[in-house]
């Protein structure tokens, strides 16, 4: 065979390839599947994907296939910026569901007010959504909101003064800054206020120093990935007594490995996606938690994240904008994503408003403590 | 009282990580002149080959040897394969081959091992040891002994064995260690194996404090290079003292100003060092002739 004809049998498979399949409704996605945010965008990209394949097997909505057009933007917001161009002026998509970070998500946000296309990002920070923009929402809660449910959690207990033991990534300290900002609100007061750096290896400085600060009765350890183990190890180590409080950023079984007995008797806040079969059976979260759970295993052969739980959760907040608006006309889907009322997903149960582009409040959290090494909800 | 002791446990535990560290860097200059950015990788090869062992059940008494010797290999195969190829390239050259192997190597991890953090118990248990109202982990006795004793290796190698003398004299002209009929090859090969099985041992005894992922290679071998240059670059003594102090400095930083400058207070101190003694605390002072 000639180099010419190899060449051209390569592009008329490519051309077979690629090929439109015939759908109608083509939804988005820019993630970060890899790069240092890929922890957030592989199992959002799984989940997705799962889910497409899951509603076409169904009939996809209303009659209409659904195409997934992913992108991988590695959570560099130049990328995500230009992915978000191509999927509007060359894809031509309904909606975009993505940015796993904050900034891929901030710099793609303007483009969706310009082009009037719906957008779900699937990231955390508060500025995503406040001040609210017409065209964008958000699945995830913030941090502010873990902030304000483990202090209403310390109050109950009728504590109040609390030492805050915070990394210093992006994850920990955009968390101290929201807890230093509503602890006042909330009934607490901060006595100590100590930090330590992503790859640490000995936090016992830190610890003793607010150990034997005065009064103080509860420790928070605002930090993402392996500190808050550190610390929690830490802690028990030095034998302190006082209640000691993880943030949902460690809300997953690996936490409980890497810190082992230490983690015996701590609290944190988090999804119901933790704890399936300790679900109330009138709770409407538990139905969408264990088909979550189930299907993602199934797929995959691992349990899901709380992460992939934000995408999963923002692909049917849409599919249901898109049936309810019974058109594919983005500025519909828009408004009938902005009516979404009492949609229980796996992170929460969404309710928007023209005011409120998250749609959750305090409830979305469950204060969970570990015992034995597995998670028990706390009653409240 | 009681405090200051939990903070001297605390830094010398983690002062003792980095002078496990810096001491393979320093064997590796001794050797060749090169400052080997890979170390940081060693010390990761080690922690993970240890974990993926015990995670499959093999007893830690087994697990651990063969992690440092799997960090050995690693360190022949980065001489054999991108510093002998290249022995006659300028010092710089070899320095940026070592970084290049280091990305390569941490690519590798990444397909080798996983992404995941790992750790393992502690060889003696976890439950810490009360001493005068400081607390203390067993593991932090094993990493510190560790240390101490790699130091005191070093030290009788380098200047009571033939191969240790052989390879000091590689160091200071090769021709020259040629011509009297040292096998400079011979010696280079035998100080990449030794740093590279310090560095991994390194890490087998400090992953159950420190834990270890695919990627924490980089910091490792940042603040091992930090506590040689404060030690002095190619001292054994320097690299356990330069360690140490910084480890001290940090958790004494953390306990008493903030840990917010914990950081920052080491690398004051490396500055101020390097500013009025640029040998380090016990490098020799280097005369060279033109």
């Amino acid at each position: 065979m000639t180099r010419q004809a190899v060449a051209a049998g390569i592009s008329a498979l490519a051309l077979l390839a690629g090929a439109p399949a015939l759908a109608e409704i083509k939804i988005g996605a820019s993630l970060a599947i890899t790069g240092p945010a890929a922890f957030l965008g592989d199992p959002e990209a799984k989940t997705l994907e799962m889910l497409v394949e899951e509603l076409n097997a169904n009939g996809g909505i209303n009659g209409e296939e659904v195409e997934l057009i992913v992108y991988d933007d590695g959570a560099d917001p130049n990328k995500a910026r230009t992915f978000a161009t191509r999927l509007i002026e060359e894809d031509e998509v309904v909606a975009v569901i993505g940015g796993s970070s904050t900034g891929a998500t901030m710099a793609m946000a303007p483009l969706f007010a310009d082009y009037e296309i719906p957008f779900i990002s699937l990231a955390g920070a508060v500025v995503i959504i406040d001040p609210v923009q017409e065209f964008v929402f958000k699945t995830p809660h913030t941090d502010r909101m873990a902030c304000e449910k483990i202090f209403a959690d310390i109050t109950s207990r009728g504590l109040s003064k609390v030492g805050l033991i915070s990394g210093t990534g992006g994850f920990g300290a955009s968390m101290r800054e929201q807890c230093l900002d509503v602890a006042e609100g909330a009934g607490v007061e901060i006595v100590a206020d100590e930090t330590y750096g992503g790859s640490d290896s000995d936090m016992t400085p830190q610890l003793t120093n607010i150990a034997g600060t005065d009064g103080v009765e509860a420790i928070v350890n605002p930090g993402f990935g392996q500190g808050p183990a550190v610390v929690t190890r830490n802690y028990a180590q030095l034998g302190i007594e006082l209640p000691f409080y993880q943030s949902h950023g460690v809300a997953s079984d690996e936490f409980i490995k890497l810190a082992g007995d230490a983690a015996n008797g701590l609290r944190l806040p988090a999804t119901p996606l933790l704890i399936p079969d300790q679900l109330a059976e009138d709770d409407v979260q538990r139905q969408p938690v264990q088909d979550y759970i189930a299907a993602y295993e199934a797929a995959y052969g691992e349990k899901p994240s709380t992460f992939g739980g934000y995408a999963y959760d923002a692909f049917h907040l849409l599919v249901d904008a898109i049936e309810r608006a019974g058109s594919t006309d983005p500025v519909e889907i828009r408004d009938a994503l902005e009516a979404t009322e009492g949609h229980a997903g796996v992170t929460g149960v969404y309710t928007f408003t023209p005011e409120d582009h998250m749609g959750l409040d305090l409830s979305a959290f469950r204060i969970l403590e570990i015992k034995d090494g597995g998670w028990t909800p706390v009653e409240q | 009282m009681s405090e200051l002791l939990q903070f001297l446990v605390s830094g010398v535990t983690v002062g003792a990580i980095y002078a496990a560290i810096a001491l393979g860097f320093t064997l590796i200059y001794n050797a060749s002149g090169v400052v080997n950015f890979a170390q940081g990788e060693f010390v990761v090869i080690g922690g993970m080959t240890a974990a993926a062992l015990i995670g499959a059940g093999v007893p830690v008494w087994i697990a651990a040897p063969l992690a440092v010797i799997a960090g050995m290999l690693v360190g022949v195969a980065l001489y054999r394969l991108a510093i002998k190829p290249a022995r006659e390239a300028p010092l710089v050259s070899l320095i940026i081959i070592t970084i290049g192997a280091s990305i390569f190597l941490r690519g590798a991890m990444q397909a080798v091992f996983d992404k995941q953090i790992h750790r393992y118990d502690g060889f003696s248990g976890d439950a810490p040891l009360r001493v005068g109202g400081a607390t203390i982990l067993p593991q932090s006795l094993w990493i510190v002994g560790g240390s101490i004793a790699v130091f005191a290796f070093l030290a009788w190698f380098l200047n009571r064995t033939r191969a240790g003398r052989g390879i000091k004299a590689t160091a200071s002209n090769r021709m020259a260690a040629a011509l009297v009929g040292i096998n400079t090859g011979r010696a280079m090969n035998l100080s990449f194996a030794l740093s590279a099985a310090i560095g991994a041992l390194a890490g087998v005894l400090a992953t159950p404090v420190t834990f270890t992922s695919y990627d924490v290679g980089v910091l490792m071998a940042l603040k091992g290079f930090s506590a040689t240059m404060l030690g002095g670059v190619g001292s054994p003594l320097g690299a356990l003292a330069g360690g140490l102090l910084i480890g001290l400095i940090e958790a004494l930083t953390a306990g008493y100003i903030s840990s917010d400058y914990k950081d920052a207070s080491a690398f004051i101190v490396i500055l101020l060092v390097l500013f009025f003694r640029p040998q380090g605390l016990f490098g020799a002072r280097i005369t060279e002739r033109v």
